[in-house]
């Protein structure tokens, strides 16, 4: 049996590439580039990509909140009962669902109360990071997230937090994803766990919540789904935050009723009218902002580094066919086909594609290990590097089609003649 | 001779429009991707004090010990103890504490409501170290530091809101309720990044505008206002501090200090001073281990806090690459287009043209081409920058600019590249056999 023809045209391009060194040199070094570049750019695009779209747990569209500076010279108490105030003011707001006070938010970008779990009150025991959320009882509804077990606070465990107080209380509720690591079997609630100042029973478990350390950076933080819900007020002199969640997704009339009511219950308050407000949907844009414009410059480049490539491979491959007109017309006068001609400049596009793949894949894998030395980047999967080389294959076919089709429509006579 | 050759390469170009505009096309991509992330680098690298940045330095010291530290590394604050005692040491020409804050301003102006602002607690020596300018009135004196005197200094732009620009020398404005007299209004004074508070307002405010006002240190602490960052170990967990007191007296950081040391000798001098001080305190019983100090230049400081933003030096990488392809890609199209002409060639060396001939007409030929795509890499970098605050982070895209140099150095950039691609094609066509072509092709 005969071997297909493509087979056998592969020895014939191999002595005619010899002919033409440094060319294919050339599309080889492009196509590797182009591998080792775009696909470490794509990598990079898609890791950014899946980060900043990770969900909060929370009903976003229609939660905002008010970061409300307190003047100076309020004792604790002062400040608690204007907290309350404050809040039984907001719920009344028409539009607006549910309100609760705390000392960060999701999608904050930083700034959250890092604390550590323990499993035994033992001083030298490891702890656990989590992230701590001021909440009371209308935490859970405002926030929009859902318990899967347990049950919520009661009114009459909400207390006072000072600055600089011991983080400590009978109850809390924390997140499923914090539940799971500190306890594997799942049987979290109802567990007593070692708070910095002292034990404290899960009575509740949220489905799932990100931390105020979300929003920002490259870095997609180990703690950053491992939450607790804290049953306090928070006293802080410098101020506090008020989440709310509305009915409606145009926040902007409830946010100036909402503001209108807090400006009549006292004016303790300072609000900065630049950044004081903000709904969480500004603060996933502005938190992402990094993360955005590098997934779109990356993601320019990289498509613009296609197109050079597949503009290279065009250019010179055409050079080629007009180079070799005379070569063409003698097989076309000695019988091959218009399609021989075809598939021979598809052939010759395939191997030195795969010359420049092989290449790429170890440049593409040494960029990786560089990348990962100096910036927040993981190492390259196989399957995007996979994904990389079927693109440039087809890219390299795309464009060889062009001067394929002008070579294969030669006329025997003319190429003879013409050379 | 030079002007028949750029006639000759705009003759053969318009024979090739399309493999000529490819050329022209890649390398002024290539170019202003270059130049589109240079100009927002050098925005995020730029010294923000050239005049002094030699001389001012920032003291560390390791109050958290081995267990609490990151690798080693002292922590990039100080403590309230540690800080007020290199301050009262004035162990340096000039020093200076700052911490920024968010302050409650009030005025007499009845226009204006309250405000919550931006601004930072800093010590006298702060203005005359960073050459702060003032356009009404002056600092307040080290003296006032140490009576805790209740004054401030405004920028202009709080001078506006609450007096109209006017000379407000004298005036008082109410800080977190207390009155604080003013003693002097700024001039227009943003240094970019915003160095001296960069460990207090964190990295990703290091390209935002300076504060409001500017209130002494010991009125701050006496206002008992905590800094915008404070730690007290490198893993997050904070310990228990009752009172404003023991925050105080805790080992928690959040205090930056600056100092100005004029010469390598001074700087010595001070290190060894900030060693012995440590060592002082694990005589003292305070630190249980060797002293672990660091005194960073403020360059060096401004790396070491990772002001310029990790995307801006990954674009710079990448668009580097990329303008790398489009050189690979140029050199063989560049091939391509001088070999086609290797009959020309032939003849124009039968006809006695020396190999020197052709290399002047091929690279004449080259720089032509280079020129026509640095125009429009021109065109292409300004379209780059006009959209830059939606490619990159609007902190330092409002910041990027367009200049003289930035406009040469494209058109250069975009000659320099076209000529290297064109070295070796151009020594390919200048090897061609006179007699070899015209035998074959006549």
């Amino acid at each position: 049996m005969r071997p297909p023809k493509i087979i056998l045209q592969i020895a014939p391009i191999f002595a005619a590439l010899g002919q033409h060194r440094i060319a294919t040199v050339l599309i080889v070094l492009q196509v590797a580039l182009t591998l080792a570049v775009a696909g470490n750019a794509l990598f990079v695009v898609v890791t950014r990509v899946v980060h900043l779209s990770r969900p909060t747990g929370t009903d976003e569209s229609h939660l905002f909140v008010i970061r409300n500076n307190w003047k100076n010279g309020q004792d604790p108490a002062q400040i608690d009962a204007q907290i309350r105030a404050d809040l039984a003011a907001l719920r009344k707001v028409p539009n607006v669902r549910d309100a609760f006070s705390s000392e960060a938010f999701p999608l904050e970008a930083g700034y959250g109360l890092l604390t550590g779990l323990k499993l035994k009150a033992d001083p030298i025991a490891r702890p656990r990071l989590a992230v701590i959320y001021f909440a009371d009882e209308h935490a859970i509804d405002t926030l929009g997230v859902s318990l899967i077990a347990g049950r919520n606070f009661r009114a009459d465990e909400i207390t006072t937090i000072g600055r600089y107080a011991k983080v400590s209380a009978p109850v809390i509720i924390i997140t499923n994803s914090l539940a799971r690591k500190l306890f594997a079997d799942g049987s979290a609630l109802g567990k007593t766990v070692y708070l910095p100042g002292g034990p404290a029973l899960i009575v509740g478990i949220l489905k799932s919540l990100q931390g105020p350390y979300a929003g920002s950076g490259a870095t997609t933080r180990p703690f950053d789904e491992d939450n607790i819900l804290f049953p306090a007020r928070s006293s802080d002199p410098d101020g506090v935050i008020y989440l709310v969640r509305t009915t409606s997704s145009d926040a902007a009339p409830i946010i100036s009723a909402a503001l209108k009511a807090l400006s009549t219950e006292g004016s303790a308050r300072l609000i900065d009218p630049a950044d004081g407000v903000l709904t969480l949907t500004q603060a996933r844009h502005k938190g992402y902002a990094t993360d955005r414009s590098v997934a779109l410059m990356l993601s320019m480049v990289s498509g613009l580094l296609l197109l050079a490539t597949a503009g290279g491979i065009v250019g010179l491959s055409s050079f080629w066919v007009s180079q070799r007109r005379r070569q063409i017309g003698i097989r076309r006068a000695l019988g091959a086909t218009a399609g021989d001609i075809l598939s021979y400049f598809h052939v010759e596009n395939f191997l030195i594609v795969t010359g420049g793949i092989a290449l790429g894949s170890i440049l593409a894998i040494v960029t990786n290990l560089g990348l990962m030395k100096f910036y927040a980047v993981g190492r390259l999967p196989v399957t995007a590097l996979a994904i990389g080389a079927v693109l440039l294959w087809l890219l390299g076919q795309i464009a060889a089609y062009g001067p394929a089709r002008s070579a294969a429509r030669l006329p025997p006579v003319a190429a003879i003649r013409a050379a | 001779m030079w002007g028949y050759y750029v006639a000759l390469a705009i003759r053969n170009s318009s024979r090739s429009k399309a493999l000529t505009t490819l050329v022209i096309v890649l390398m002024s991509f290539g170019v202003a991707a270059c130049m589109v992330c240079y100009a927002v680098f050098r925005v995020a690298t730029e010294d923000p004090i050239p005049a002094r940045s030699a001389t001012l330095y920032v003291p560390q010291l390791d109050n958290f010990g081995p267990a609490k530290n990151t690798n080693g590394e002292p922590p990039d604050l100080l403590s309230y103890l540690d800080a007020t005692a290199l301050w009262q040491a004035q162990a340096a020409p000039h020093q200076t504490l700052v911490y920024p804050a968010r302050w409650g301003v009030e005025s007499n102006n009845p226009l204006v409501p309250p405000m919550s602002l931006a601004g930072d607690a800093v010590t006298a020596d702060f203005f005359a170290m960073f050459d702060v300018p003032f356009h009404f009135g002056a600092a307040w004196s080290a003296a006032d530091d140490r009576q805790h005197a209740t004054v401030a200094v405004i920028s202009p732009a709080l001078n506006q809101r609450l007096f109209g620009g006017r000379n407000s020398v004298g005036r008082t404005i109410h800080v977190d309720g207390l009155a604080l007299r003013i003693t002097g209004v700024l001039d227009a004074w943003n240094p970019k990044p915003r160095f001296f508070d960069v460990a207090g307002s964190g990295p990703h405010s290091a390209f935002d505008d300076a504060g409001q006002i500017y209130v002494p240190f010991t009125v701050a602490v006496d206002l008992k206002k905590v800094s915008a960052t404070w730690y007290c170990s490198a893993n997050g967990i904070n310990p228990d501090v009752a009172s404003w007191n023991s925050f105080l007296h805790s080992e928690c950081v959040w205090i930056s200090v600056w100092v100005e040391l004029p010469t390598t000798a001074d700087a010595r001098r001070y290190a060894d001073f900030l060693r012995n001080y440590a060592n002082e305190q694990q005589r003292a019983g305070r630190f249980a281990w060797n002293a672990n100090i660091r005194l960073r230049k403020l360059l060096d400081w401004l790396a070491f806090e990772r002001v310029v933003p990790q995307s801006s030096t990954l674009s710079m990488a990448v668009s580097g690459s990329f303008l790398l392809i489009a050189l690979v890609n140029v050199i063989g199209l560049m091939l391509a287009r001088f070999m086609r002409r290797a009959a020309e060639i032939g003849v124009r060396r039968a006809l006695g043209a020396s190999r020197r001939a052709v290399y002047r007409q091929f690279m004449t030929e080259a720089a032509t081409i280079g020129l026509a795509g640095g125009l429009l890499a021109i065109a292409l970098t300004l379209l780059g920058l006009w959209s830059v605050g939606w490619l990159f982070e609007p902190g330092i895209a409002r910041l990027v600019h367009v200049d003289a140099s930035l406009v040469t150095g494209t058109v250069v950039l975009a000659i320099v590249t076209t000529l290297a691609s064109s070295l070796y094609p151009t020594w390919r066509a200048a090897r061609v056999q006179p007699a070899l072509q015209i035998k074959i092709d006549g």
